[in-house]
């Protein structure tokens, strides 16, 4: 054993923090209100739009007029239904990847990361007619009638998701200690199922509703790939919304928005509860 | 050998070309509390990692009450193990994750309720039953992952440096609690540590390893007061390794900057070589003593450490370092001053070959 002389360290210091100089702080400010104009000012104007429906006065007309559209609640009702199972798809495909890698096989992470990133990369009108090219001859007619073009679309929008929910399970998988965690449950004598479903899916329980409610937001209002497969879901139906109506286009874009935030602010609240805990 | 209760025999693990352990033998008896100490990166957590089953060897076998556990998976061998990082379950109670063995066992409710009290009645944790481990201390969360490993029964536990995330005054508590525990309970216990005071001061016996290989098997006394290698010599304890001039061989007569000191143990060398003289430095004293070995130096450095006032005194080129038992009395030398040092010519060892 070596023994050291060397002084002993000096016990940490407490971080001085200078308040920013008065210009800073002002500085800070204007971006800060010039970004949230830039949010908010659409915004305010496509609501304050959608209120104008009527002559003369504010009022919910636009909004009236759109839940009373018989087309609207089945599109409304295909896209949350499309949603719900690309999420399923798309836990399906990526928690086991995810564990797996992080457990057995981490140099094997660039590569999968990638691959989760290739949505992004590939924009969505040439995904939708590589998949139109793909499925529409045998053997693999996947084109052919309104169900099995639902099949399809439902599988490029778990696709669509892979980056959203690989790094949102990514991160839940790295926030604990997955190998000693899964070796401490085999050592007690767990298999791999009983080890999945209690002890790793309940530890990511907020990684699963993050990346689940994501992939919501993006699929409610999805167009392009819907519209070329000829899909009656919500985005197809705000595009033919805006061709033929004057305010009922900002009523919806308000509703898609108020969807949006809410998974949003619901990601937020869960994750927040968690911490709590 | 045969008949240990845990046996390894001829056990080795290759991580691509590099050898993690080699050729490990060790039988641990029923009840034995065996620790491994060595550096990081000796081998010593794969061994055990080996033994758990979440590393298959590259070759040899390990056996468990005589039966061949080689490579059965860690379901399947009824070890209790504990983590450095705990790894208690973070979505269940400290009820809920030490039952957990139990439950996957199938074992029935009531049973499971009962065990669970009993554990939690080891560690004296009864009343946190119901708490999640983020609402517990670290020594707290060691001491419920204790529990669950042993709430399943275990042939053996195995614990890989649990302490080591601990401060320092927890650290002698839980260790005095885990001997408490494992003593209670007479189970067959593998502990990984690489704090030299923790396997002293609780083991049964001590596995010294280095580079994958084991250096020496002994008792705690054994392994401090009698090493085999240079290593564990200086991996247990501190050690002043002096390096001296053999003198006359048969009488273990050395020199060392021109001063003479006598060596009980046998020196292997030839007069003119070079060795190195072992010292403890708690057999060191200040002042001449008769029929002991004396050796003039100056005083480069004293350190108070609480209990022990460690002294640096340069002899020549070299350093010896001397540990005085603190008393209120103790006149405390000054750097700089002129001091002998003495010790018995049994409290130094030779070693040859360097």
């Amino acid at each position: 054993m070596t023994i050291s002389t060397a002084p002993a360290p000096l016990a940490a210091e407490a971080p001085v923090t200078a308040a920013p100089p008065r210009g800073n702080r002002l500085g800070s400010w204007l971006i800060f209100v010039m970004v949230a104009l830039y949010f908010l000012v659409p915004l305010a104007a496509t609501f304050y739009w959608s209120l104008r429906a009527e002559k003369g006065v504010l009022s919910f007309e636009a909004y009236r007029r759109l839940f009373a559209d018989t087309n609207f609640l089945p599109a409304f009702t295909e896209s949350i239904v499309n949603a719900v199972i690309a999420i399923f798809l798309s836990l399906l495909i990526i928690v086991p990847t995810a564990y797996w890698v992080t457990l057995r096989l981490p140099w094997l992470r660039p590569v999968v990361e990638f691959i989760s990133l290739l949505p992004f990369v590939v924009p969505a009108v040439v995904l939708v007619f590589a998949l139109i090219r793909l499925y529409s001859r045998p053997p693999l007619l996947l084109t052919a009638t309104y169900g099995s073009s639902r099949v399809v679309l439902v599988c490029a929008y778990a696709a669509l998701s892979f980056p959203y929910m690989f790094r949102s399970v990514d991160n839940g998988l790295r926030a604990m200690d997955v190998r000693s965690l899964t070796e401490a449950a085999q050592g007690l004598g767990a298999n791999w199922a009983t080890i999945l479903v209690e002890v790793i899916f309940p530890n990511l329980r907020v990684a699963l509703l993050s990346g689940a409610l994501l992939t919501f937001a993006i699929v409610i209002g999805e167009l392009t790939i819907a519209l070329f497969m000829a899909q009656h879901t919500l985005g197809p139906y705000m595009a033919n919304l805006t061709r033929a109506k004057v305010y009922e286009p900002s009523a919806m874009a308000v509703v898609a928005f108020a969807i949006t935030w809410a998974a949003m602010g619901m990601i937020a609240y869960i994750s927040r509860e968690r911490k709590g805990t | 050998m045969s008949g240990g209760f845990l046996s390894l025999e001829g056990v080795r693990k290759e991580f691509g070309g590099t050898v993690a352990v080699d050729t490990f033998n060790l039988e641990v008896a029923a009840g034995e509390f065996v620790s491994f100490l060595g550096p990081s990166g000796c081998g010593k957590t794969t061994t055990l990692r080996m033994v758990a089953g979440f590393e298959p060897p590259s070759s040899g076998t390990i056996r468990l009450a005589g039966k061949d556990v080689t490579f059965a998976k860690p379901n399947e061998r009824n070890i209790g193990m504990v983590f450095q990082s705990y790894a208690l379950f973070p979505n269940m109670t400290v009820g809920r994750n030490v039952g957990f063995g139990l439950k996957v066992r199938g074992r029935p409710k009531d049973e499971i309720a009962s065990r669970v009290r009993e554990m939690l009645e080891l560690i004296q944790m009864q009343h946190l039953e119901k708490r999640y481990p983020y609402q517990l201390s670290g020594g707290q969360q060691q001491r419920v992952a204790l529990a669950r490993a042993l709430a399943i029964r275990p042939q053996v536990l195995l614990l890989d440096e649990p302490l080591s995330a601990l401060d320092a005054k927890i650290r002698v508590e839980l260790r005095s609690e885990i001997r408490r525990i494992q003593r209670e309970l007479q189970i067959t216990t593998v502990y990984v540590t690489h704090d030299q005071e923790e396997a002293l001061s609780i083991s049964d016996r001590i596995v010294v390893m280095s580079a994958g290989r084991m250096e020496q098997v002994g008792a705690p006394f054994e392994i401090y007061n009698y090493p085999k290698s240079a290593f564990v010599a200086s991996f247990v304890g501190t050690l002043n390794q002096l390096r001296c001039q053999v003198v006359d061989p048969a009488g273990g007569k050395l020199s060392l900057e021109g001063q003479t000191l006598l060596s009980n143990s046998p020196v292997s060398a030839a007069a003119g070589q070079q060795v190195l003289a072992m010292l403890r430095p708690e057999e060191l004293h200040f002042g001449a003593a008769d029929g002991e070995n004396r050796l003039d130096g100056e005083v480069l450095s004293v350190v108070f450490l609480g209990g022990v006032v460690r002294v640096q005194v340069g002899i020549g080129s070299s350093v010896l370092t001397l540990d005085a038992l603190n008393e209120r009395r103790l006149k405390l030398p000054k750097v700089g001053d002129r001091q002998t040092v003495s010790f018995p010519p049994h409290a130094c060892w030779v070693m040859a070959g360097i």
